[in-house]
């Protein structure tokens, strides 16, 4: 339980947002909500759901990729209205972003380069982040000559670099291994540490959602609602030794009870 | 070198010995293929004589030009039938029955066009290299993963900022092998035109000298021909090759 | 069916482009698509000109069946060992790229004027594009195919069989859609230079006495029979893939 947080003012508000798709004029797909949710300011926010929720729809709306259809949602007082991702707010897919063509220093730069900052501010700011995420030593190679959990730290430094106030991560170590997510989770709890920045993680594994957030929201089945949010009891320095910590398994198993039911729903909406 | 180069090399020299001996001994007749040292003897002779000149740089000059058209036009075709994905998809077994296509046929069409004079072979030749470039431009557009067109709106690009940072940088490589193959098509349709209806250039004078049974210049030229597009196609081979294996993620 | 229909709508559009083609240069080097059509109704019912088709579609199936077999063999040999494919791909590329045409005085010397010489041009025409296709194809399948035949105890011969040849064969028809084309331009080509029948001679003779009427129809034939053709393998090799994955 952390009191800075429940203290801390409300970062982005989402109020009744839906998301209804429409495939062609007769079919429409409600995919989301109505969803309501505060994220206050510095906080770490998984949010885990069974497969097809809307999830996804979720994180494009608060990333201002995708307008939501009904209801409000505003980062920093603003709203998002899904035409533009708003200044302050960095994006990491699951998905390998990493430039082929660029090395991993020209692919941290990108962002800054690109907003015109002085060379010699883009180096400073460009080497702190490599050291910051352990990729000093690989900063002349190419993306190709990475390991995939190496390519999503590139990822994550060229988001970072831009010094985002909220870091929105759609399922970052979906591609990776157990025991590689288990480090990249614990170095994304360092970079939230240092950082100060506010964090959603979008997620399906119930494990790494309860090793690494502050709270947890669990999501229902299509159209994918907030049917309850689990607070975790660990301090701001935690790291995934917490996994021994025997309210974790608590925890864990509380989200999963929760999610049983509609992770069946789920699975049987697929198949029908 | 590696092996595989070493191994390569040694294969082309054994044939080469083989063609040598071969026709030294008179098991290929000496009016089917002379030897091998004989061509090459024979082929730098021409060279130095100068009677070649004007048709080589011609020859070179019309390639040149048509293949720079085709890879321009192209792209740009490309990039404009890649948009609707429908009409891409449509065109896909017309684009394959294009090569079955004898497209000098059009050749006296293209004279009434655009003359008797060089034009006619370069549009033969850009006609036949377009058509790779825009398929190799459609395939390499293809394949740029949405995770890169979500990154583009992340950092708010418009489509043009986008195409010129994101797309065509992640699409270099596919899109070489397009070039690659407009510079081969364009030298076989030059040439190719030449042989048919030309007064000038290296595939007239090929379809001259076997004509006047000038053995000796005849073989001598289809060498050069053979060696300069063998060359130029190794080296961008060598290029692709080259922007791919940056690519490759194992 | 939406790209049965797609494919008519391009049909459409490319007669359209023809008849906007022929308005715009007129009859010095162009007949119109409708005034084409009748007349190669006329020229199909013509004597004489049966005999020149059949020798055309013999030498084209000889040289497609001489090129498939030999690709095939030429790709399985050189893709199922590592060091053949390294040594052997940069050959087939460059002779793929090579203007053959220049070779033509050669194979006539060798096999004179005929059908040898036509079936021998179509057959290198083709040969080389589904060679580095089936070569491509078997670099590309899964490892774990090599290690599941050897798991499975079978010998090169049937692993080459039972195995990689199902699994490449998408992969493979691909070359052979694109051997196919070449391989008819190869023989066409080889009756313009080295024959006295067929539709290439005719199309050649046509060429050199400018004979526009004659150009237009037998390029609409072969247009149009190359069409088909690459329709009804795009519809099998369609089929092949969801077959397959």
């Amino acid at each position: 339980m952390n009191a800075m947080t429940i203290a801390a003012p409300v970062h982005v508000g989402l109020r009744g947002v839906t998301r209804v798709f429409e495939t062609n004029a007769r079919t429409k797909v409600e995919a989301l909500g109505p969803v309501d949710l505060d994220l206050r300011k510095g906080e770490f926010f998984a949010v885990v759901g069974p497969s097809g929720c809307g999830k996804s729809t979720l994180f494009d709306i608060v990333a201002g990729l995708s307008p939501a259809t009904k209801g409000q949602a505003i980062f920093e007082g603003s709203r998002l209205d899904g035409r533009a991702v708003p200044e302050g707010v960095g994006v990491v897919f699951q998905e390998d972003a990493s430039f082929a063509w660029l090395n991993v220093a020209d692919n941290v730069a990108f962002g800054i380069r690109r907003a015109g900052l002085g060379e010699a501010e883009i180096k400073r700011r460009v080497d702190d982040t490599l050291t910051l995420m352990g990729l000093r030593d690989f900063a002349a190679a190419y993306p190709a000559q990475l390991s995939g959990g190496m390519r999503q730290r590139v990822c994550i430094a060229r988001t970072l670099v831009q010094r985002p106030r909220l870091i929105l991560l759609d399922e970052p170590f979906g591609a990776l291994d157990q025991q590689t997510r288990l480090i990249m989770g614990e170095e994304l709890l360092k970079l939230w540490r240092e950082t100060g920045a506010t964090v959603l993680l979008i997620t399906h594994a119930l494990d790494e959602a309860a090793m690494l957030a502050d709270r947890v929201g669990v999501m229902s089945a299509r159209p994918g609602r907030i049917i309850d949010v689990v607070e975790t009891p660990w301090g701001r320095d935690r790291d995934s030794r917490v996994v021994s910590d025997p309210r974790f398994g608590e925890i864990t198993a509380r989200l999963w009870m929760r999610l049983r039911g509609e992770s069946m729903a789920a699975l049987s909406h697929k198949a029908g | 070198m590696k092996p595989a180069t070493t191994v390569r090399l040694g294969l082309i020299t054994a044939i080469v010995l083989a063609l040598e001996i071969l026709t030294r001994i008179g098991v290929i007749a000496r009016f089917v293929a002379p030897p091998p040292s004989e061509m090459m003897v024979g082929l730098w002779r021409l060279l130095l004589s100068g009677r070649v000149h004007l048709a080589i740089t011609q020859t070179l000059s019309k390639i040149a030009i048509a293949c720079s058209l085709a890879i321009v036009v192209g792209i740009l075709m490309g990039v404009a039938i890649q948009r609707f994905r429908g009409l891409a998809d449509a065109m896909s077994p017309f684009f394959t029955a294009y090569y079955a296509v004898p497209v000098y046929a059009f050749y006296p069409m293209m004279i009434a066009i655009f003359g008797i004079g060089e034009a006619p072979q370069i549009v033969i030749g850009f006609m036949l290299a377009v058509v790779a470039v825009v398929v190799n431009t459609i395939n390499a557009l293809d394949r740029i993963p949405r995770v890169l067109r979500k990154t583009a709106a992340v950092y708010g690009m418009r489509p043009l900022e986008a195409a010129r940072r994101i797309y065509l940088p992640h699409a270099g490589p596919y899109l070489a092998t397009g070039v690659k193959l407009a510079v081969s098509y364009s030298f076989i349709g030059v040439i190719g035109a030449e042989f048919i209806m030309s007064r000038i250039g290296i595939g007239h004078e090929i379809v001259f000298a076997y004509n006047n049974f000038e053995n000796e210049i005849m073989y001598p030229l289809i060498l050069f021909v053979l060696l300069v597009a063998g060359a130029v196609n190794g080296l961008f081979y060598a290029w692709e090759k080259r922007l791919l294996s940056r690519r490759s993620r194992s | 069916m939406t790209s049965a229909r797609n494919s008519l709508l391009v049909i459409v559009g490319l007669l359209l482009l023809w008849q906007l083609a022929y308005w715009a240069i007129g009859d010095l080097a162009l007949r119109p698509p409708l005034e084409t059509v009748v007349k190669a109704g006329a020229l199909i019912a013509s004597e004489g000109f049966l005999s020149h088709l059949a020798e055309t579609l013999r030498a084209f199936a000889l040289a497609l069946a001489i090129a498939v077999v030999v690709g095939v063999a030429l790709g399985f040999s050189l893709g199922m060992n590592r060091l053949a494919g390294e040594v052997g791909e940069p050959l087939l590329v460059s002779f793929y790229s090579l203007p053959k045409i220049t070779l033509y005085p050669i194979v006539l010397l060798i096999f004179g004027i005929g059908m040898p010489s036509k079936v021998a041009f179509g057959a290198i025409h083709g040969i080389m594009p589904i060679a580095i296709f089936t070569l491509g194809a078997l670099r590309n399948l899964p490892p774990v195919l090599g290690r599941t035949s050897r798991a499975l105890r079978l010998t090169r011969w049937q692993s080459a069989w039972a195995l990689l040849f199902p699994a490449a064969r998408p992969e493979i028809f691909t070359g052979l859609r694109l051997g196919f084309s070449l391989t008819l331009i190869g023989t066409l080509l080889g009756e313009m230079f080295a024959s006295q029948r067929g539709i290439g001679f005719l199309l050649m003779q046509a060429i050199g006495l400018h004979d526009t009427d004659l150009i237009m129809v037998l390029t609409l034939l072969i247009v149009s029979f190359a069409i088909t053709a690459s329709m009804a393998l795009l519809a099998i090799d369609k089929q092949l893939r969801h077959g397959s994955s």
